[in-house]
């Protein structure tokens, strides 16, 4: 998700820019102070969603909107309540963060948006996998080794290696978990820690910062929690 | 009894990372003396409707620092300015004195 920030208050771009930080799929690619700034950037630049204050000097957050052609996405950032709630009208505007933006707020907001965004992106891999096989070859002391995807529990990084668990062999192969990500498809696997990759299927319970896979307590990474919380089917 | 300002709500959005808080923090110290100098020169000009819209800024970093009560304060008195009506402002200037200490001890 392609973002930018709007708003004349430094503090307040500084923490949007922050929460977004622990958000994997979100990337801040720039801030203004100036909503007339920000609307010439959208001319030239591919854009998914706007982090957007109200009041602002020159041309306010509502000026915005209602200039704005063909606007992106847009979550209001505003101190003022009733304010948000009448702009909430605009079928583009997603959210209202009323500042200060507390951490729980601003994952709500994140998980709304992954459903906007990210699912449909998801869903599509899905379809696309479905066509493709569901296995892959790892290089073993010169022995090629077919693993299913299904019999694949976790991947865990060690320095220059990989230790690939499944579920009665543990074979460390040189590679980063960046490479076997790409091969994986994202609608059963997910990182939950920069050192971790998790098989969904595989999950036993979750704690507040771990997931059981069966023996194995797998550390959550803050960043990574949202969207691991957003993949359960929870009651 | 005068609120004291603290930094439990930036330690929460950096979860630990350092050096966004002292970033964050020398923002703060670059942004708050502006607003309060801009607040009180429109003030003693009778500019209220600019000052009301100076304190709806500042009451976003109240609430930053964890002054609840502040906050609620600048809540009321950035409304009360909009109709001409000044009586918080000597409340509001001990909120803002409590904040330039903080922000001067932390720096």
């Amino acid at each position: 998700m392609r973002c930018i920030i709007v708003d004349d208050e430094a503090s307040a771009r500084a923490i949007v820019r922050e929460l977004c930080r622990a958000i994997p799929e979100m990337e801040v690619v720039a801030e203004f102070p100036d909503a007339l700034e920000a609307l010439k950037f959208l001319k030239d630049n591919k854009i998914d969603l706007v982090f957007l204050d109200i009041h602002m000097p020159k041309l306010t957050g509502v000026d915005f909107i209602e200039t704005a052609v063909d606007p992106p996405k847009i979550v209001l950032t505003t101190s003022d309540k009733e304010f948000a709630i009448e702009a909430y009208g605009y079928e583009f505007i997603l959210d209202y963060l009323v500042k200060p933006i507390s951490t729980e707020r601003f994952q709500k907001c994140a998980m709304k948006l992954y459903n906007t965004f990210i699912k449909n992106n998801i869903e599509s891999d899905r379809e696309l996998q479905s066509n493709e096989d569901d296995e892959l070859y790892i290089n073993i002391d010169r022995r090629l080794i077919k693993l299913k995807f299904g019999e694949i529990q976790l991947i865990e990084a060690k320095g220059d290696y990989i230790e690939i668990q499944t579920t009665d062999t543990r074979y460390r192969v040189h590679s980063t978990l960046k490479k076997i990500k790409e091969k994986l498809p994202d609608s059963r696997f997910l990182q939950v820690h920069r050192s971790y990759i998790i098989n969904f299927s595989q999950i036993v319970d979750i704690q507040d910062n771990s997931v059981l896979i069966e023996r194995n307590v797998i550390p959550i990474s803050r960043s990574n929690r949202p969207e691991l919380m957003q993949r359960l089917n929870l009651l | 009894m005068t609120e004291i300002p603290n930094l439990d709500y930036i330690k929460e959005i950096s979860g630990g990372n350092e050096e966004f808080e002292k970033k964050f923090l020398s923002i703060i110290q670059a942004e708050f003396p502006k607003e309060k100098n801009d607040y009180i020169e429109n003030l003693e000009s009778n500019n209220l409707g600019e000052s009301a819209k100076i304190v709806h800024k500042i009451k976003h970093k109240l609430g930053i620092l964890g002054l609840t009560g502040g906050y609620k304060l600048a809540v009321k008195y950035e409304e009360d300015l909009k109709y001409g009506d000044t009586k918080l402002k000597e409340d509001f200037l001990d909120i803002l004195t409590s904040v330039e200490e903080f922000i001067v001890k932390i720096g």
